[in-house]
């Protein structure tokens, strides 16, 4: 019986191996890719409107990539509004950390991420940088506003959130479709205007993606969950935490 | 050639952390190396000279996705029992 499972794993472990060995013979054996676009991007860098060629490549060669990301996004948040189980608000359950340590360093940490994330937004022209970082600076944010109790749960979204979280999505559209009135096709920005166009769609999609993610979290919690992060054995004193 | 041998050093541990966050059996200890895993690949996508994705790593991967884990731990282990009793006929 023993002698039957140790052949057994032997050959697997042998078919296994082979099977990783001719894997990564295999990655060794691809042809390197012919086509490079690096210098095709660096090429017309002066016409995108921006010297960053990542923002570049992200919001005008490939700019209907990052259209569709941010309607996937909208649809993800969507998704998670529409599964919310309706029910009591879970306001007055939440267990909010109201620790006076983290309090001083929310009001002093909060004014430096916004400060970063406005940075990180006007560097995406010219180095590492940009929309989708900027946003996610902000929701962390968010995050942390919402686990000291500064931001409110909700049942439902308000019309300001609705509106941010529309915002990015609905000036990227209307960007995108602005030069099909010129007789041009969709997201083909005259050079002169690109870096506008650029910068206008790049804010509005961080403040968009920053409320998509700030909604994300606070929307898949829940009704009557406490919204403390620690799980009870880190926090000991929080065992007794909604319990009936 | 020092930097040959600090890649190799964070691959080697990239793979470490990662078993460890598989094979654990606590949640939340499974969670904080995950995190871990995040800071060590921003790292990573820096030594790569790709300082955009190492900034989005660490924001969302590392910042939200931890802090969703987290929240999602101290869920699961909360109320588990009743919950699953109650989620269970949906």
């Amino acid at each position: 019986m023993s002698k039957g499972h140790l052949l057994i794993r032997v050959i697997a472990a042998m078919l296994a191996s082979a099977l990783g060995i001719g894997l990564i013979a295999a990655i060794f054996a691809l042809p390197r890719p012919m086509v490079g676009l690096a210098a095709l991007v660096e090429a017309h860098l002066e016409e995108s409107g921006v010297r960053h060629p990542v923002t570049a490549v992200l919001l005008n060669y490939r700019g209907y990539d990052t259209f569709l990301e941010i309607a996937v996004l909208l649809l993800a948040v969507l998704g998670i509004m529409a599964f919310r189980p309706v029910g009591p608000s879970s306001l007055h359950r939440a267990r909010i950390d109201s620790g006076p340590v983290l309090a001083a360093l929310i009001r002093l940490i909060i004014p430096l991420i916004v400060l970063a994330a406005g940075y990180l937004l006007w560097a995406g022209a010219h180095r590492p940088g940009g929309a989708f970082q900027a946003a996610a600076v902000l929701g962390g944010g968010g995050v942390l506003l919402r686990l000291t109790g500064a931001i409110p749960s909700f049942r439902s979204p308000n019309p300001w959130l609705r509106i941010g979280l529309l915002l990015g999505f609905g000036v990227f559209l209307v960007v995108a479709a602005l030069p099909l009135s010129e007789g041009l096709r969709l997201l083909e920005y005259r050079a002169a205007r690109a870096g506008v166009a650029i910068l206008v769609v790049e804010s509005a999609l961080t403040l968009s993606i920053a409320a998509i993610l700030v909604t994300l979290f606070i929307g898949a919690a829940p009704s009557r969950m406490r919204s403390a992060p620690s799980p009870a054995a880190a926090r000991p004193e929080d065992n007794s935490a909604g319990q009936p | 050639m020092s930097g040959e041998w600090v890649d190799i050093l964070l691959a080697a541990i990239l793979v470490w952390i990662a078993r460890r966050a598989e094979t654990t059996a606590d949640l939340f200890t499974a969670v904080v190396l995950f995190i871990a895993f995040g800071l060590l690949m921003t790292l990573a996508w820096v030594r790569l000279n790709a300082p955009d994705i190492a900034l989005a790593e660490t924001a969302i991967g590392t910042g939200l996705t931890g802090a969703l884990l987290l929240d999602a731990v101290a869920h699961v282990t909360g109320k588990r029992r009743r919950r699953f009793e109650r989620r269970r006929p949906s």
